[in-house]
């Protein structure tokens, strides 16, 4: 649903490392999301091709990286499997759990010429 | 730009002034340096990240030329500068003139950079400045953020006359519209500034940073933001606040932790409101608490209500603890900062 805005703002980091590098085209781009990052990457390349027409990142191949969920269960004093934000420890079913990775929303690097 | 819900920018206006203006403004970089220029001269440059008060721009002119030049800031202005010239008509052929700034034959130009930049990073750098303002001040500020209705505005009103004797406070508010809030904030005799956010759902870091600007808080006040009455977006945008504090009233829904997690996970305090009405509706106050615990095992809760005033001095002498700590923070600033001065002045005397 936010996929839209969120496209805006991966274009602003990678036009501004484009520019500062001087590049005359962006041929690729790659993103790190979490899979509890409530991204839905469809969509979002949907978003990027369009937000990136007319841009120096017009055509550029958009990569995924998808991190998978991890949470610190505070029960079981040990990093447990996360599959929803806000979800139970699949091993002792406590709620105490906090998520340390899955939920990011990173552009990783880009390839330029 | 919203990340969240895809709102639009660019109708901020604070106290009714568009804030949308060719001003002189300051950037702070990735590497701590602090840069200010103006925006009303038809040129558009990027900065590169570079050592401590070096910078890489690249100016894009009107006819389509394009130069770059590096220069090194000596202060605030003072530059010296070192042109490289790159004109659209005649660079067509400049094999050397690529990013690896060489040419072998049949080797091609591409190269990976690395950005390793989260999405929201510009908003992170504005509340990062702010937060290190408020520290080296000891400011205490927090960041309300709740549902239209739950009775933010109320509960400040309240929660200023309990302490306005005490400490010099200050009130940021945020409203798509109007500026009702600010108006009853300043019934109570203290200083409020109102934001409107126009087409946007939240406030950021910026838009703070302007306020902070323009109030001036005195050093070891009380920062209060009452944030746009929205659960969803606000919790992604950091204001550089010491605390986030979420309201719930009872006259919503226990299920409310759960339905929008993400505020009350990125809450350190959640306040349960119109307690006095809890008699007269059927709203489970320990089930919403377990919820909100569900979410967020670390929250702090107080049951309070602004109207009858109940709970109101446990919620205050939080506060008053907060502003205790933050002083001790500056203490230590300024402790460390005479710790040097002595340290120098004594290196100076043995020289």
């Amino acid at each position: 649903m936010h996929e839209m805005s969120l496209a805006e703002g991966i274009l602003q980091l990678v036009e501004d490392t484009a520019r500062r590098e001087a590049a005359k085209r962006v041929k690729t781009v790659v993103l790190e999301i979490g899979r509890m990052s409530s991204v839905e990457p469809d969509a979002l390349r949907f978003c990027f091709g369009s937000v990136t027409h007319g841009s120096i990142a017009q055509g550029a191949e958009l990569e995924i990286v998808s991190v998978p969920g991890a949470g610190w269960c505070m029960i079981c004093a040990e990093t447990v499997a996360m599959n929803e934000l806000f979800g139970a420890c699949p091993k002792c079913g406590s709620y105490q759990v906090q998520a340390v990775s899955g939920t990011e929303m990173r552009v990783k690097e880009i390839e330029i010429e | 730009m919203c990340t969240v819900c895809g709102c639009g920018a660019g109708e901020t206006r604070i106290e009714g002034e568009a804030n949308e203006h060719s001003h002189e403004h300051t950037h702070v970089h990735e590497d701590g340096s602090v840069h200010s220029h103006d925006h009303g001269d038809g040129h558009q440059h990027s900065h590169a990240a570079a050592v401590a008060g070096v910078h890489e721009h690249r100016h894009q002119h009107a006819d389509g030329s394009e130069h770059a030049h590096s220069h090194v800031h000596q202060g605030e202005h003072a530059h010296a500068h070192d042109h490289h010239h790159e004109h659209a008509v005649g660079a067509d052929l400049d094999y050397g003139s690529g990013p690896a700034r060489a040419h072998a034959p049949g080797l091609s130009q591409s190269r990976m950079v690395q950005i390793e930049q989260d999405i929201l990073s510009k908003n992170n750098t504005y509340a990062a400045a702010n937060r290190s303002w408020f520290d080296e001040h000891g400011v205490f500020a927090l960041n309300l953020v709740s549902s239209p209705g739950s009775g933010k505005t109320a509960l400040l009103v309240k929660t200023i006359e309990l302490l306005k004797g005490k400490v010099a406070i200050n009130v940021v508010e945020g409203d798509q519209q109007t500026s009702n809030d600010a108006e009853r904030i300043r019934a109570t005799g203290v200083q409020a500034l109102q934001i409107n956010t126009g087409k946007g759902c939240h406030l950021d870091g910026h838009m703070v940073g302007h306020a902070m600007q323009r109030m001036q808080p005195a050093d070891e006040s009380l920062f209060l933001i009452e944030n746009v009455g929205n659960l969803v977006c606000p919790a992604a945008f950091d204001l550089g606040e010491q605390h986030k504090v979420a309201i719930l009233s009872v006259t919503e829904g226990e299920d409310k932790p759960l339905k929008y997690p993400d505020m009350f996970a990125a809450a350190d305090v959640m306040l349960l409101n119109k307690c006095d009405l809890l008699p007269y509706l059927e709203f489970d106050a320990d089930l919403a608490e377990a919820n909100a615990r569900r979410v967020n095992p670390h929250l702090t809760i107080f049951r309070v209500s602004a109207s009858s005033g109940d709970g109101l001095s446990a919620w205050v002498s939080w506060i008053e603890s907060g502003l205790e700590a933050q002083r001790g923070k500056r203490a230590e600033t300024v402790d460390n900062l005479k710790a040097r001065i002595a340290e120098l002045e004594r290196k100076l005397a043995a020289s």
